[in-house]
């Protein structure tokens, strides 16, 4: 094995590698925003909604849950523009990876309105609160507490799916690897080194949700 | 060469998709017996095991597949593997489900009462033994539907190894597109094309989640 | 020689003592009722004996074998100390024989023709012999009870442990196990029962063991020892238990 790894030349770019995971960060929060927003609406567009739109609701998640993001990130960048509708690359980015997590946010928000017991809904009503009323001081806050971990877990796996959009060249952490591969040839190290970024993310992510889960949840 | 996108095509999408299945049956394979490895040492009582078997899942579901595969593309020359996507993807998709099928599985066996466990070793049943006669197969029902669920997020990843130049469903649409410059058509297809593959199945693990436990 | 026999025995949790210098002497034919407050250290003192649960201190001997001691093979210790549990924990994917059948084909090496034929025989010694392809959740809990106890006899023990078996049934499921717990009895099995059936105990009982806070505070003949207690924990217990 005459091989000597070499990481010099990639942690000389560090300022560019900075530059990549300040990108995977932003892709990632506006996602999250986003994604979660479209999955609010479309839990209950499927839960309150009129039979049309819960199955167009339905249509959505299943038809994205069952393809791949980076086919989907490839007709969104690459099959729209046929159409007349021409995105940039994070803007196409953006677009498919919130519509992408979406799909999955849907359902653990339904999953967590749904587990609420309906006993406890129907208490509500008892009481003379109103539909609303019984939604936001008793259905909203055990259901948050419910759906808290699973949303956490696909964040985590949002943020490191992020990566994919570098195959439209948008300049995230794993774009500019290929970058600084392309003018080191250090291949194998630039991508380990990249890798051990992820899970310092991803590590980050992880704490951070457990923190705010402590600081929400835990009191009560 | 600029042609139109047609039934040729869509064709030749079809028949990709037995790379994608070989890729995913081989990943499967490959992940389920380190799974099962994985799923084995987190309930042994030996601390440092569980360590190694927690150390790998995190490490391994804290990075990118992307990362994986690019990793053990370019690493395969230097322990003196061909440089094949072949190789590559198959042991990065291998290395990747094993962490998450070996997850879904301790889940299962976790699942299964502590008393049930201390039942086989009041009988004089060992270690292997409870795992074997006692636990498995009350664990696997449990283990079904998740991982039928997981089967089909792999079908889908293994778009990625189109990265590596693999040719599956997803490298063969980029090569449709490049000569027909119809992408929006040919992507329609793909998607579509897994859409039949992973729907059936994610309603199959839905199925069998409701499911109750009766009797066998 | 005894055929058990606890000397001196500490367990902890933590720092949290459960039994503190217990000790205990069991003569083959022997049925030792164990009573106390919950907490006070009898089902872990069960425990203990069949190896469940490792001690800090002192020693325990079966048959000559020593439990705690790493040189024991603990799967040759559990062929003579039989325990049954509160909540039955039959193994609920195999069928009542198959539960019966499973520890003995795999550790004695007997065929399963042969395990079939050692089922059908303590089946029939709980009176459960009809239910033998029957599966643990279209049983009653007394039956489950049942096949538990018939599923530790098929080891042929030589000592049997019960950690209050009656607890988790309904009043009226409670007579059948108690009424196999007599046969056993009356054939001579070597028993320590944790129970709450004071009447059982009575009548049954050659021996009472009273613990508390981890202790054995008192023991005695059964029936003696219920009619009259010399300390006024015992006293207090029994006040509360029978009303």
């Amino acid at each position: 094995m005459s091989y000597t790894f070499q990481f010099r030349d990639v942690f000389a770019a560090w300022e560019f590698i900075l530059q990549g995971v300040a990108m995977t960060l932003y892709l990632s929060a506006v996602t999250m925003v986003l994604g979660l927003a479209i999955g609010v609406a479309c839990a209950a567009g499927r839960l309150y909604g009129p039979k049309p739109l819960r199955v167009l609701v339905g249509v959505y998640v299943e038809s994205i849950r069952n393809t791949p993001l980076l086919v989907q990130l490839f007709i969104i960048f690459f099959g729209l523009p046929s159409l007349g509708v021409r995105f940039d690359a994070t803007t196409a980015a953006v677009i498919t990876l919130a519509v992408n997590l979406g799909a999955y946010a849907t359902e653990i928000v339904r999953a967590g309105l749904e587990a609420v017991p309906k006993a406890q809904v129907e208490a509500g009503h008892s009481l003379g609160l109103s539909g609303l009323q019984v939604f936001r001081h008793i259905v909203l806050f055990p259901a948050l507490r419910m759906m808290y971990p699973s949303l956490a877990s696909q964040f985590i796996l949002l943020m490191l799916a992020t990566s994919i959009t570098s195959q439209i060249a948008v300049e995230d952490l794993f774009h500019v690897a290929s970058i600084i591969q392309s003018r080191t040839f250090r291949d194998f190290e630039v991508y380990t080194v990249i890798g051990v970024l992820y899970l310092l993310l991803a590590l980050v992510f992880r704490g951070g949700f457990a923190l705010l889960y402590q600081l929400v949840f835990a009191r009560r | 060469m600029i042609r139109e996108f047609g039934w040729v095509d869509v064709l030749y999408l079809v028949f990709a998709m037995r790379w994608t299945l070989a890729l995913t049956a081989t990943a499967f394979i490959g992940g389920g017996l380190i799974g099962l490895v994985i799923a084995v040492l987190r309930v042994s009582r030996v601390w440092p095991l569980q360590a190694i078997a927690v150390l790998y899942v995190q490490a391994i579901q804290g990075t990118p597949l992307l990362v994986l595969l690019f990793v053990f593309f370019f690493g395969l020359s230097i322990v003196g593997l061909p440089v094949l996507p072949w190789i590559a993807a198959a042991l990065a998709f291998s290395i990747y489900a094993g962490a998450f099928l070996g997850e879904i599985w301790r889940g299962a066996l976790d699942a299964i009462p502590k008393t049930q466990w201390e039942a086989g070793s009041a009988l004089g049943l060992g270690f292997g033994e409870q795992l074997r006669h006692v636990i498995m197969p009350q664990a696997i029902r449990m283990a079904i539907p998740p991982t039928v669920g997981f089967l089909v997020q792999l079908i889908k990843n293994t778009s990625l190894a189109a990265t590596i130049g693999f040719v599956e469903l997803t490298r063969e649409g980029q090569l449709t597109t490049a000569s027909t410059f119809q992408p929006f058509a040919v992507y329609l297809t793909v998607a579509f094309l897994y859409f039949l593959t992973c729907f059936p199945l994610t309603q199959w693990s839905r199925h069998l989640e409701r499911r109750s436990y009766g009797p066998a | 020689m005894a055929l058990l026999e606890i000397d001196k025995i500490t367990k902890r949790f933590g720092t949290n003592t459960v039994l503190d210098d217990v000790s205990l002497t069991v003569d083959a034919g022997e049925i030792i009722a164990v009573i106390g407050r919950s907490g006070s250290g009898k089902s872990t003192m069960l425990r203990c004996i069949n190896g469940l649960e490792p001690i800090q201190g002192g020693r325990i001997t079966v048959d000559g074998m020593q439990v705690n001691d790493k040189a024991t093979d603990l799967r040759k210790l559990r062929q003579q100390v039989g325990i049954v549990f509160q909540s039955y924990n039959l193994f609920p994917h195999l069928s009542v024989s198959r539960n019966i059948t499973l520890a003995p084909t795999l550790i004695k090496g007997i065929t399963e023709a042969e395990g079939r034929e050692i089922a059908r025989e303590v089946l029939q010694r709980v009176g459960l012999e009809e239910k033998l392809d029957a599966y643990p959740d279209q049983l009653s809990g007394g039956q489950q009870q049942r096949v538990a106890i018939a599923r530790s006899l098929a080891m042929r023990p030589k000592l049997m442990l019960f950690d209050e078996i009656t607890s988790a049934l309904d009043p009226e499921l409670t007579g059948e196990v108690l009424k196999v717990l007599e046969d056993m009895a009356k054939s001579g099995m070597t028993m320590i029962l944790v129970t709450h059936e004071m009447g059982f105990a009575r009548r049954f009982g050659s021996r009472l063991v009273f613990m508390h806070e981890g202790r054995i505070r008192e023991e005695g003949p059964a029936a003696a020892t219920l009619a009259e207690p010399r300390t006024q924990e015992l006293e207090t217990f029994l006040g509360a238990v029978l009303h």
